[in-house]
Parts: C-alpha cells; sequence; structure tokens
C-alpha cells in the first residue's frame, strides 16, 4: 500500500529538493514561488540537507551564482517565476552556453505591466529559445516526479544542459493536491553521485570557461548545442522508463488522451489538461469525438511525436496560456509547424486563455469543443486567433 | 606561509598569466594581474566580468589563464565565484575537495562601480571568502573609452567629450572603496602598480584573512587616457604622489594610510601628461583644475584624519 499525502505544488517541490540534496542552491524571493525555497530553508536550518543556500539579492544573481557553482562541478538547483526568468534571461543563454546542468523549478506566472502574480505560460515562453531543456507539469505529482527526472537528464553525460520544469503558479504551486512522494532512498539512487566534467575546481587540470568566440566559431558551437538537443528525446524517454519501473508512473514526450479514434483535439499545457480531460470524458458521453494533447517536452520539441498523434484528426485547437501580440501564440506555432508536414492537415484554431490568472472553467472547454464541433459538422469558418474567457461587461 | 616579496623570489616564480594575451602594449591592467598573481602563493581559482581583460585572454581555442577561470557575464563576476566558492565549501564538506585555495575576482572599473555594484555588494554582505580586485582605469575601456562612475571629474570620453558647452564629465566618480568597507567587510584597500611592494604586501594579507576581501588598483590605460604607452608605471606613480590615489588600506574599519608621499606635487602633473584633461589647461576651465586640486586636498585631509600612517612604512 502506498503512502499518500496531500501536498501544495511547493511542498511537493521542496520535498524533491530535499530528497535530492543538491550540493548548491541559490534563490531570490519572488511569488509565486518562494515558500518552495523558503521550505527549503527550513530544511536546511534544521540540517535535513546539508546543501550550500545562496539566498542572493537578485534572480539575476541567483543564476550567475547557480552557474559558477556548476562549472565549480556540482549539482546544482534553483527556483523561480514570471519576471525572476525575465530578470535572469541573459544568463540563461550563459547557463546553456557553457553546458551548466542546472536544474530550475519554474513556478509559471505573468509579465508586468500591468504587474499580476499569476499563473501564465509568459515567462517560460519567453525563456523557450535560451537553449535550456523544458518539461511542463499538469499538477503537483507530475512537478515532483519531472524535476527528480530532470537531474538525470541534465546531467546525462550526452547532454550537460540546463533543464527547467514548468508549474503552473497558484493553480498547482499553492493548491493541495494528492501526492505518492518516493522514499529518501529511492529518489538518492535514482539521481545517483554527480561527477561533473571538466570542473573549475579540478586545479591539476586547469580550466578556462567563457571565452570569447568571435565569427570563425561561433556559428559551428551553436549548431553543436542544437544537435545536443536532439539527443535529448532519447535519452527523457530512457529516463522516464527508468522512473516508470521505480514509481509505477509512466511519462512521454507527451501525454495524449483518449486521441485514438478523435475526430477533434484540443492541445494544452500543464493544469488546464486537467480540466480538458474531465470535459472530454463529459463530451464523450454525449458521443463527441474529442480527445487531448498534452506536450511534455516543450524543449526541445518532439514535432514527429505530435504529427502522429495528431494526423487523423479534423479540428484541433491550440489553448495557450501566453500570447505573442500580433502574432500566433508560441505553442500554436509548435503545433503548426508539428502539421505542415501532413498532407491532410487538421483545421488549427488558437485560443488564448487564463492571463494573468484568469479561472479557466469546464464551460470555458465545453465552449471550445462545441466550437470545434461547429466546425467540423457546418464546415463553418472560424477566426484563427481569438481570446476565450473575457470579462462580459454589461 | 607566504613567500617573501624580494624581486629575486618573485622573479623565479611561474606567471599565471601567460604571455602571448593581446591586452594592448603598456596596459595597466596585465601588470596589475602578474602582481596580483604573483603575490598569491596558493592555487587561484579566477573571474573577470565582461571586459579588456577577459577579451583579451581568453579568445577560444586560446588561454593565457594558466589557472582555472570563468567569465559568464559583466554584471556578475562577484556572484559567479561566489557560486564557484560556495561550490568549493559544498564539496570540501562532503569529503570531496581537499586543497587549499584562492579566489580572485579581477574586475575593471565598469564591472564594478557601476554594472556589477548589486552583485558584488550582496557578495560582500554574504560573506564569501573571495578576493575582489578592481583594476580601475576610469572608463569603459573596452567599448572605447565611454565615461563610468569611476571616471574623474573633468576628464573627457567618448561620452562626456570635452566640447564647446560641456567641458567633459561634470560630475565626481564613486569612493568606491569606502562603498566596500562600509559593508564591514574585514579588508578593503587601495594599491598602484607604481608601488609594486605595497601592492603585493596589501594582496598577501588579503589573501590570508577570510572572508570578502576588496583592492581597488589604479590600472592605467593609456588607449582612455591619450597618455604615452611606456608611462603605466610612471603615471601611476604621478597619482599618487600628486594625492589623487592615496594608499591605504582599511582593516576591521581601521583605517591605515600606507605611504605617504614624501613631497606631495600638485594635481597638475598627474593630470598633464593626460590627453583626457588637455582641455582643463585652457583658461576658461581654469576653475576645474582648482575644483580638482581642491577635491584632492580634502580627500586627503579626511583620509588622514580617519587613519594616521604607520611610521615604518612612511
Amino acid at each position: 500500500m502506498k503512502k499518500m499525502t496531500a501536498v501544495t505544488g511547493n511542498e511537493a517541490l521542496a520535498e524533491a529538493l530535499r530528497q535530492i540534496n543538491p550540493d548548491v542552491c541559490a534563490a531570490y524571493p519572488i511569488t509565486p514561488q518562494t515558500d518552495m525555497m523558503q521550505q527549503f530553508s527550513d530544511f536546511v536550518a534544521d540540517g535535513l540537507v546539508d546543501t550550500e543556500l545562496m539566498l542572493v539579492e537578485s534572480e539575476h544573481s541567483a543564476l550567475s551564482a547557480c552557474i559558477g557553482a556548476s562549472a565549480g562541478g556540482g549539482r546544482v538547483a534553483t527556483a523561480t517565476s514570471g519576471p525572476g526568468l525575465a530578470l535572469m534571461w541573459e544568463m540563461l543563454y550563459v547557463a546553456s552556453g557553457m553546458r551548466c546542468p542546472i536544474v530550475m523549478a519554474v513556478v509559471n506566472r505573468a509579465l508586468s505591466a500591468p504587474l499580476n502574480i499569476h499563473c501564465d505560460h509568459s515567462d517560460a515562453m519567453g525563456a523557450r529559445d535560451s537553449g535550456w531543456i523544458q518539461l511542463w507539469s499538469e499538477n503537483q505529482q507530475e512537478a515532483y516526479d519531472n524535476l527528480i527526472m530532470a537531474f538525470r537528464i541534465a546531467e546525462h553525460p550526452d547532454i550537460q544542459l540546463p533543464v527547467m520544469v514548468c508549474m503552473d503558479g497558484f493553480i498547482i504551486s499553492h493548491s493541495v493536491g494528492v501526492m505518492d512522494f518516493l522514499s529518501d532512498d529511492a529518489v538518492q539512487r535514482f539521481v545517483g553521485d554527480f561527477t561533473a566534467q571538466d570542473a573549475l575546481l579540478d586545479i591539476e587540470r586547469p580550466a578556462s570557461y567563457g571565452p570569447l568566440i568571435l565569427t570563425d566559431q561561433y556559428h559551428e558551437y551553436k549548431k553543436e548545442q542544437n544537435e545536443i538537443m536532439d539527443s535529448v528525446f532519447a535519452v527523457t524517454e530512457a529516463v522516464a522508463s527508468e522512473f516508470e519501473y521505480l514509481s509505477g508512473r509512466r511519462y512521454g514526450l507527451l501525454e495524449s488522451y483518449r486521441l485514438e479514434d478523435a475526430e477533434i483535439g484540443i492541445v494544452v499545457l500543464n493544469s488546464a489538461a486537467g480540466t480538458c480531460k474531465d470535459m472530454i470524458d463529459e463530451a464523450r458521453e454525449n458521443g463527441v469525438k474529442v480527445g487531448l494533447l498534452k506536450p511534455r517536452l516543450f524543449r526541445p520539441f518532439p514535432y514527429a511525436a505530435v504529427a502522429s498523434a495528431l494526423s487523423h484528426l479534423k479540428v484541433v485547437c491550440v489553448l495557450d496560456r501566453s500570447d505573442s501580440f500580433g502574432a500566433f501564440a508560441p505553442l500554436y506555432v509548435e503545433i503548426a509547424a508539428s502539421l505542415y508536414p501532413l498532407e491532410n492537415k487538421p483545421v488549427l484554431i488558437n485560443r488564448i486563455y487564463g492571463l494573468g490568472g484568469r479561472d479557466f472553467m469546464p464551460e470555458h472547454v465545453e465552449a471550445v469543443i462545441n466550437e470545434m464541433a461547429d466546425i467540423l459538422s457546418r464546415k463553418a469558418a472560424a477566426p484563427p486567433k481569438k481570446y476565450i474567457s473575457l470579462r462580459q461587461y454589461v | 606561509m607566504t613567500s617573501t616579496l624580494k624581486i629575486k623570489n618573485l622573479a623565479s616564480k611561474e606567471n599565471r598569466l601567460a604571455p602571448g594575451h593581446r591586452m594592448c602594449q603598456g596596459c595597466g591592467a596585465a601588470i596589475v594581474v602578474k602582481m596580483v598573481l604573483l603575490a598569491i602563493d596558493k592555487p587561484v581559482v579566477a573571474c573577470s566580468p565582461t571586459g579588456c581583460l577577459e577579451v583579451t585572454t581568453c579568445i577560444s581555442d586560446y588561454t593565457a589563464w594558466k589557472i582555472p577561470w570563468i567569465h559568464s557575464a559583466f554584471e556578475n563576476a562577484a556572484v559567479t565565484l561566489a557560486g564557484v566558492e560556495t561550490m568549493y565549501r559544498a564539496l570540501k564538506k562532503r569529503g570531496k575537495m581537499s586543497h587549499d585555495m584562492a579566489f580572485v575576482v579581477f574586475a575593471g572599473d565598469g564591472g564594478t562601480y557601476d554594472i556589477g555594484l548589486q552583485s558584488l555588494s550582496g557578495v560582500m554582505e554574504r560573506g564569501h571568502d573571495l578576493l575582489y580586485i578592481c583594476y580601475d582605469n576610469g572608463a569603459y575601456m573596452n567599448t572605447g573609452t565611454q565615461r563610468s562612475g569611476a571616471t574623474p571629474f573633468g576628464a573627457s570620453t567618448t561620452t562626456s567629450p570635452a566640447g564647446s558647452a560641456v567641458p567633459g564629465k561634470l560630475q565626481v566618480r564613486k569612493d568606491i572603496t569606502k562603498i566596500m568597507a562600509a559593508h564591514n567587510i574585514p579588508y578593503a584597500a587601495q594599491a598602484s602598480p607604481s608601488h609594486h611592494l605595497d601592492l603585493m604586501r596589501k594582496v598577501q594579507k588579503a589573501v590570508s584573512i577570510p572572508g570578502p576581501k576588496f583592492i581597488n588598483i589604479l590600472s592605467p590605460c593609456h588607449r582612455g587616457w591619450r597618455s604615452k604607452a611606456d608611462d603605466a608605471i610612471s603615471i601611476s606613480r604621478l597619482a599618487v604622489n600628486t594625492r589623487f590615489w592615496p594608499l591605504y588600506e582599511i582593516e576591521n574599519g581601521k583605517t591605515r594610510m600606507t605611504h605617504i608621499p614624501k613631497e606631495k606635487l600638485p594635481l597638475e602633473t598627474f593630470l598633464r601628461p593626460q590627453g583626457r584633461f588637455a582641455h582643463l589647461f585652457r583658461p576658461e576651465n581654469a576653475w576645474m583644475l582648482e575644483d580638482s586640486q581642491r577635491r584632492v586636498d580634502t580627500e586627503w585631509e579626511a583620509l588622514i584624519a580617519s587613519g594616521p600612517p604607520h611610521t615604518s612604512e612612511r
């Protein structure tokens, strides 16, 4: 009998960090991430971990410290949200360019202005081209599992790249979910002991980190970064199957829900997938053949797997919790690129929902399903991009 | 046990910044780095922010650094090295590291006074065990001599040019050494390559003290100062002897002058060999010269009052 516990997303991730006991963590408080690192500080204060915790003066410094620590030669983790991730932007590229296997929990939050502390994916989407691997998580359990697996992916000798694990701010970080924690021993055995390659602290083999690379080599350097990303798929799957053996929980590059015989489908990231699944079950009872695709690995993006999961659909609605103003939103663009090689492409629409923590309710999913059903039956045209769940002013 | 600072001994030590780097001929920073590394006997892990020193010492596939060295960005050298130092402590605690080593930042004034001040302040406050060396050449030399918070009053730079309406930089520079000392760190000092024994003694002392240490070292840049390429040492001696660049240290809050020039030279003798101050010698700008001299005198008096010289080191 497994021991089930009810915890918030932040508590779950703090617990994962306690079990992993990294060599160095650096962090700066920002809502909604703050209480994750607060909890971890308790673990440090009570001697439950012997991690060196650096409580720095900004997120820019938090990631800079992580880069120094990681280059030094050890296991490193941090966490942030929204504007904190935005402040790290310059250093995100440095971390990946220097092949620092840092693991960062990103508790997704909107970006200013106007100031808003609630859930939105603009933060992580702004970092999608930074060379970090991105894992997205629907709930507390997935965030916990992803964070543990992230260390194995990041530190894999063929990868050596930073990973961010995304979890919805407040919706998951501050709400209680049912958790099945692994034992401390199981986590320790799973992540293993980390030995860095080319550690800066190896004074017998002095290394120079962060050279100037000019026009003669920079282009090739970036090509190699791209090639490493190609090997992330196989490593992510291998780590997931090892994790399944340990936990009984199965993870792929994406989750496909009732898509096999579906005619219409929703594509969505993170917590909204839960609401969508419930409404899909309901619609299925009424004979609507609808399914869902939830990418787990967003960088690198599994184009082929997405295309094969969606190829038989007639209509697909991509729900984005961030926008690219004056353009299609980030998730939509990836889905469109995935479907492009197909001969018979589904009708593809983009719906923007839940910005700045706007509630995403079952009726919103229902409306999206109805809209797709309408397009399917009446071949009705629909605007390719539209905001949903807007306030109705009277 | 630290080695004695005798020229004979120093000359036989390995130079840990290899020749062949691409610093300008006669660059003060190259001399400063060499002196600092010669003064330290332990293995050193170094860090530089983006800047002249960084772009000229490690251009892939070459590096002039014979020691572990890291550059990550411009505004974060202090915290990048603090990250390395923290990992060192973490690994030592877990029995994965046994060597004793020193951690040294080499940063210019832009990366110290301006864009790097926040991360530097944080590192000093948190008490990381590292030595931060600022090689202060008083402007953003790597990007072509733009004014910085370290640029002296009156200097003409590419962004504070001496024009017909505005005669150069009209603001005074920050007192970064005092700012660092105000963090209540165990050791802060000011040094000049013209007084190499004083400089190296300060480095040796700093490295022997646990916690965060800061030394601001004058570093002539003949490209930006519009001076002669072979005068880095003589011009920094003039900076000391005119009292423009006092040599002192603040140890556990106690200020001590480490060198008092035998004869006080007028500030003009330091300014005149530098093209960046040429316009101060025009009659209409005489007030700027007077102003600068007055400021040097006031600052010197305040410094002397806060820390009398040690008799043996006059």
